[in-house]
């Protein structure tokens, strides 16, 4: 584990704390980081109950068998589903090794592969009442609530980077933010482009 | 525009993935590999089909769950007449 | 002025608003809800341009998107845009237009002497050219330039904002005349996620420029209740002054939306969006655009469709003309006679091609005491910048030929009607038939592969019935089709809704003379076809209506023939003796009508165009002032310049730095992959030539990669972190493709392998030291590796703590010097790069960039994918035979290794090039010959693929692929450029320390 005042975002060079927007009123979009997420890769057949009992023991959650499904609750870590033997586990920053080598363990002999990949990316979370129309300037996927609702997620293409989309539960009475998983070195190019497609909704950064 | 329905993604827009080539074409190895002429290991390598009609093609979800599958499109409505997993045998009807 | 030709009142302008706007540097004053159109005609203005070839003078002749001649310049300097429609240009309080094609002004255009040339104009003029005399050609330049130019484009960057924005409905419904409202209603009623859009500023559709009727009250009153009882619902989009441009593959649709009201409001909002939306099903209620009759210059500033007059009289309350005659072949044209009439217009006659019409709109204007002419062609016209009077003849009864004589009608305003042709544009984007209805001799919409369907006019029903029911129809279908249930409601009924009698169709309004001679019967105004232009194809031997039509050019302007193409076919048909569905139509294509890049190009402008990928440690080599190369996406530090040192300086002091202290290099780019599963040794014996069994945990390996014609295709490193579990490098550009190539063998032809792999390029920040202080500055940061050569060797890694963060360092070398690539986790790296930099400074370290990079190991003779490889490169070509396994029974590209075209002698080899001069640059990509001839050809031997300035060697170097290479080593070749020639010796590739001494050090 690295040091925390060692660790930089990818989006550190942009002062966000200094953000012109960060206190703005009547804002229809409002933009933030959670960095250092801890992100872990696994990869098994879901098919096998050695497996999925395995993981369920390891990091408390069922893990999500139907396509673009988010498992977890609202507090703790989340299981995405990211293809038919992919998922990705999404958990506060600090946990990480500890859940990884808890599912090695529990692996321990069968085919399936742990990959810590929290390092990779950035979290930028896309709220306010159009964030829908925001995230629609960049991304083919079928954004209507009924379509993509809370518990989801999914692997795609936002303007010119691939992110991984995920809407999670959010506790009563909160707005609900979409989480996007975003590779580091695509992070200030998505980021420049979320608030210029922002920019006729309003923009509040909230940091 | 293609909408193209992931076999585990489901409907997905075209940019979301990477075209591969003909699907079903019987890669000859080692052994068998070594048996063949130059002009059957050329006719492996180079020689595709190029119908205008049903075309039996390899897709891959780039962006996506990154999984590759196959496709029955027909090259000249565009049409998607099926979509089934790698392995799996093109539907009745459509096999070439 | 403007009195005379505006009505005192009546029309959907708002006279509480006057506009001040200039057309051709005149002032005049319009209303809110004009066009430049209208407002034009209001003030008279009925020239407003000349024709493409004959520079003839052209009015407005349609008030829609079908215009041919009004096409103006919008604005000036950088917002300008060229050839907009004045029919389609909303009219805003200081818009400045100019005519485009004439010059100096529509009135007195210089041009026009072009019409006096016409017999040097005829079909198929431009590509005559080619084989008129050479000569000629100075005449003809002059005159293809000079009549090339509809409208200038603008000379500066937009400074407007365009963006574009993807939706999905359930039903999208183009159009919102009668049949699209009715359509969109009955979708939404019954809870679907509806799009509907129109072209126009308003809803309504055709029933903004009627006097119609629904349910005993004006139509108009009937739109806005749809209207607001769509605005109601939750999921209906309703999308004004947004044209559907295009209808592409599963139900794809691409709108464009004008969002700025005036040009000049671009700042702070989108002057246009473009909407991709996704349709589950799409009612097409595009209406029909009307079609014109071919008489004799029927192209004169006054002529008009019959439908447009009557839209500038209801809804833009604008008298066209003062005095009017009809020309028509059907009964609708009979409703404009009545509405002009109504108008305080007179109208003096209404001159018929059928015989004896006897409907009920022709009854009512003889009871309104208008003249019907049966029978009857206009042969002539009088007036060349504004109509002053026609000649009507009697037909023989085919329609042939006109007898008797002629007789003399004046009026300023010739409103014709040649029938409606259905907007099948979208439904044949998309690759849907068109049928050929002969009742009405139209195209209509037929089967298509798309889940979509036509209502309305757009369907070939014109009567306002007709269209309510089908768009009901057509929108309770399409939601049937998808699961939801239609809800029930009370239909609307048109009232005083007349029944029409059968149009006649005469494609070519006969008149005294051949065709051609003295007057030009035009088919596309835009692009000055006539029916003799057609007729003239067909003599010279064309058949096909593709081939007519670019011989010919007709359709092919920025309107594509919306008025005159199917008469145009129709002329075409008969001339070639045979019916018009066996002659076909041409192929419509997007855009339905012009599109702006700006739209298309939307935000992916300047910095959105492409991501800048960045490494953790970008800030720093920002900060440090590099020069940066793109590699892929990413940006990569190319050479980092100290003040006052050129490129050449820069690079060759980092790479003597490497060579004698330490070099630092930013390697965050190269692709990584992690590789797990009992199969993974197996799998990369499979995927590299070389062996991969034996390779212990703790232990790396250089690898090649070919396709399976047997060429590189990449290579890298690979490392084995424990018992089946490896760290594949891959190329910085490489990488994407790599996985994907990789994924792809495993999941279609080694299913079985139980392998995984996961790219992990961005999990670590990569920074590697080379150069013989390298170990000693790594050993002040790290307490826990042991870097002795012994236990740490060359081609292996080890993990610890380097300057407090956890590392995965490897020994591996691009460079030919002792180096350690170190791997840390990625929100790190900034922070160590600089805790290097620190410690480093006392051992002389310097960063370098790519340059550097390239250049010391090219000195070593180490190739890069891509650079000395280009797809048609094999191992043995390379000289690195000792990287192919023999023995291995399979990898990707073995068999391909044995075909005779890999085996034969000649082929182009890696060798080293000296140029003679050590000073001569030989540029990369240069040809490489035997000898220098006087002419061409010479044999070429090869090229060259990498060529630098070595400060190591004190000279410039080459690598390059020159045929049987190895065995010319020693011979003298050539490289000719365009002003002299660089002779240069082959040698070995390998420069510097050939026996890796350094390497292992």
């Amino acid at each position: 584990m690295v040091e925390s005042y060692r660790q930089q975002s990818p989006l550190d060079h942009l002062a966000l704390t200094t953000h012109p927007a960060r206190h703005a009123d009547d804002a229809g979009l409002i933009l933030g980081q959670r960095s250092f997420m801890e992100l872990i890769n696994l990869r098994g057949d879901a098919n096998r109950s050695d497996f999925t009992d395995a993981v369920r023991h390891a990091v408390k959650i069922d893990l999500p068998i139907s396509a673009n499904t988010a498992a977890g609750k609202l507090a703790g870590p989340h299981i995405l589903w990211l293809g038919p033997d992919e998922w990705l586990i999404v958990a506060k920053p600090g946990s990480g090794e500890r859940m990884a080598t808890a599912l090695r363990n529990a692996l321990a002999g069968q085919h399936a592969a742990v990959t810590e990949t929290g390092q990779s990316r950035t979290c930028i979370m896309i709220g306010g009442s159009h964030a829908r129309d925001v995230l629609a300037k960049g991304c083919a996927l079928d954004l209507h609530p009924s379509a993509f609702g809370a518990g989801q997620c999914a692997q795609t293409l936002l303007a010119k980077a691939g992110v991984i989309l995920h809407l999670p539960l959010a506790p009563k009475g909160a707005e609900p933010m979409f989480e996007i998983h975003v590779l580091r070195s695509f992070a200030a190019y998505l980021w420049a482009w979320l608030e210029d497609a922002a920019q006729e909704y309003g923009l509040r950064v909230d940091i | 525009m293609f909408l193209i329905d992931c076999p585990y993604c489901g409907p997905r827009e075209e940019t979301e993935f990477s075209y591969g080539h003909e699907a079903h074409v019987h890669r000859p190895a080692g052994a068998a590999a070594e048996k063949l002429s130059d002009a059957e290991w050329a006719d492996y390598l180079f020689m595709r089909k190029n119908p205008k009609g049903v075309h039996l093609e390899r897709w891959v979800h780039t962006h996506g769950c990154r999984r590759w599958f196959n496709a029955a499109r027909n090259t000249h409505s565009n049409e998607i007449l099926a979509i089934y997993r790698v392995g799996e045998k093109p539907p009745k009807g459509l096999a070439q | 002025m403007t009195k005379q030709f505006r009505l005192p009142e009546g029309g959907r302008i708002d006279r509480e608003r006057r506009l001040g706007f200039s057309f051709n540097g005149r002032a005049f004053r319009g209303y809110a809800g004009d066009t430049l159109a209208s407002a034009l005609l209001a003030n008279g203005v009925h020239l407003v341009g000349r024709s493409f070839k004959y520079h003839r003078p052209r009015g407005i002749f349609s008030a829609g998107s079908e215009e041919p001649n009004a096409l103006v310049q919008l604005e000036r300097g950088e917002r300008t845009i060229a050839n907009l429609l004045a029919t389609r240009i909303p009219l805003y309080d200081g818009l400045t237009a100019t005519s485009v094609n004439c010059w100096p002004s529509p009135e007195f255009d210089l041009m026009a002497v072009n019409g006096l040339f016409h017999r040097i104009f005829p079909a198929g003029f431009y590509y005559k050219t080619f084989m008129w005399p050479v000569s000629g050609w100075k005449l003809y330049e002059y005159f293809i330039r000079r009549a090339a130019g509809l409208g200038r484009a603008p000379e500066h960057p937009d400074p407007d904002t365009y963006d574009k924005m993807n939706t999905h409905a359930d039903v999208v419904v183009v159009g919102a005349g009668p049949a699209g409202l009715q359509a969109a209603l009955a979708a939404g009623r019954a809870g679907a996620r509806v799009l509907i859009c129109d072209e126009q500023t308003e809803f309504g559709g055709q029933l903004l420029n009627e006097r119609a009727e629904i349910d005993g009250l004006p139509a108009f009153e009937w739109v806005a209740a749809a209207e607001s009882e769509l605005a109601a619902m939750p999921d209906v989009r309703l999308l004004k002054h947004t044209t559907a441009f295009g209808h592409y593959d599963h139900n794809f649709v691409a709108l464009i939306e004008t969002r700025a009201a005036k040009i000049s409001d671009g700042e702070g909002k989108t002057r246009q969006r473009l909407w991709r939306v996704r349709a589950k099903r799409v009612v097409l209620a595009t209406g029909a655009i009307e079609r014109p009759l071919i008489f004799s210059d029927n192209d004169r500033p006054g002529v008009m469709l019959a439908g447009a007059a009557r839209t500038y009289v209801n809804r833009y309350a604008v008298r066209p003309g003062s005095r009017a005659v009809l020309f028509t072949n059907n009964d609708d044209a009979y409703r404009t006679a009545l509405d002009l009439k109504a108008a305080g217009i007179s109208v003096p006659a209404v001159i018929d091609v059928r015989h004896a019409p006897g409907g009920e709109l022709p009854a009512k204007v003889m009871a309104a005491g208008i003249e019907v002419i049966e029978r009857s062609a206009i042969v002539g016209v009088e007036g060349t910048r504004r109509v002053k009077a026609i000649e009507v003849m009697k037909m023989n009864d085919a329609g042939s030929g006109v007898t008797g004589k002629p007789r003399r009608i004046e009026c300023d305003l010739i409103a014709c009607s040649g029938g409606w042709n259905p907007v099948v544009h979208l439904h044949s984007h998309a690759g849907g038939k068109n049928v050929w209805r002969d009742d009405f001799g139209i195209f209509v919409p037929g089967p298509t592969v798309q889940a979509s369907a036509a209502a309305g006019a757009a369907n070939g029903s014109f009567s306002l019935q007709a269209c309510l029911d089908q768009g009901a129809q057509a929108g309770a279908e399409a939601i049937k089709l998808i699961g939801f249930t239609p809800a029930k409601a009370s239909q609307p009924r048109a009232t005083n809704d007349p029944t029409e009698e059968p149009w006649r169709n005469l494609w070519l309004i006969p008149s005294t003379r051949p065709t051609g001679e003295r007057g030009k019967h035009f088919l596309d105004q835009q692009n000055d076809v006539t029916a003799a232009d057609i007729e003239l194809a067909i003599r010279e031997g064309y058949r096909s209506v593709e081939h007519a039509k670019r011989y010919t050019t007709l359709g092919m302007a920025t309107d594509q023939g919306k008025t005159g193409n199917i008469p145009g076919h129709a002329i075409l048909a008969k001339a070639l003796g045979q019916d018009i569905p066996a002659t076909g139509t041409t192929t419509f294509r997007p855009p339905y009508t012009p599109v702006t890049m700006g739209a298309v190009a939307g935000r992916m402008v300047d910095q959105f165009f492409d991501p800048a990928r960045r490494t953790p440690m970008h800030a720093w080599h920002e900060s440090a002032g590099c020069k940066w190369e793109d590699v892929g996406q990413w940006k990569r530090p190319w050479y980092y310049p100290k003040p006052g040192e050129s490129m050449d300086d820069a690079v060759s002091r980092e790479c003597l730095t490497v060579r004698n202290a330490v070099g630092i290099l930013d390697a965050t780019t190269l692709g990584k992959i992690d590789i797990q599963g009992p199969d993974a040794a197996e799998f990369l014996n499979r995927v590299y030539t070389n062996a991969w069994s034996k390779l212990s945990p703790g232990r790396c390996r250089y690898g090649l990669m070919l396709r399976d014609d047997g060429m590189i295709f990449d290579d890298g490193v690979t490392s084995c972190l424990a018992e089946n579990h490896y760290l594949m490098t891959t190329t910085s550009g490489g990488a994407a493709r790599v996985l994907a190539w990789l994924e792809e063998w495993l999941q279609t032809e080694w299913p079985e392998l139980k392998v995984y792999l996961t790219s992990v390029t961005e999990q670590y920040a990569t920074l590697s030291l080379a150069g013989p202080n390298a170990r000693a500055l790594l050993g002040e940061l790290t307490a826990d590796i042991d870097l002795s050569p012994d236990t740490f060797p060359f081609m292996s890694w080890r993990t610890g703590t380097v300057g407090g963060v956890p590392a995965r360092v490897f020994r591996i070398s691009f460079t030919g010097e002792s180096a350690y690539e170190i791997n840390v986790p990625a929100s790190a790296g900034a922070a160590l790069w600089t805790d290097v930099m620190h410690a480093g400074e006392k051992h002389g370290i310097t960063p370098y960039g790519t340059e550097a990079m390239h250049v010391l190991r090219a000195e070593k003779g180490f190739i890069i994918a891509g650079q000395e490889t280009d797809g048609s490169v094999t191992p043995y070509d390379l000289g690195m035979d000792w990287i192919v396994s023999a023995k291995k029974p399979d990898f990707i590209g073995k068999r391909s290794l044995q075909r005779a075209d890999c085996m034969r002698v000649d082929r182009k080899q890696l060798v080293g090039l000296l140029p003679k001069n050590p000073t001569d640059l030989l540029p990369e990509g240069g040809q490489i010959v035997k000898e220098v001839l006087k002419s061409p050809p010479m044999p070429m031997l090869g090229h060259v693929t990498s060529s630098y300035r070595s400060a190591t060697l004190g000279r410039t170097f080459a690598l390059a692929l020159v045929k049987s290479g190895r065995e010319r080593i020693g011979q003298t070749v050539h490289v000719p450029l365009e002003d002299r020639s660089i002779a240069c010796d082959i040698v070995n590739p390998v420069f510097y320390d050939p026996d890796g001494s350094r390497l292992n050090g």
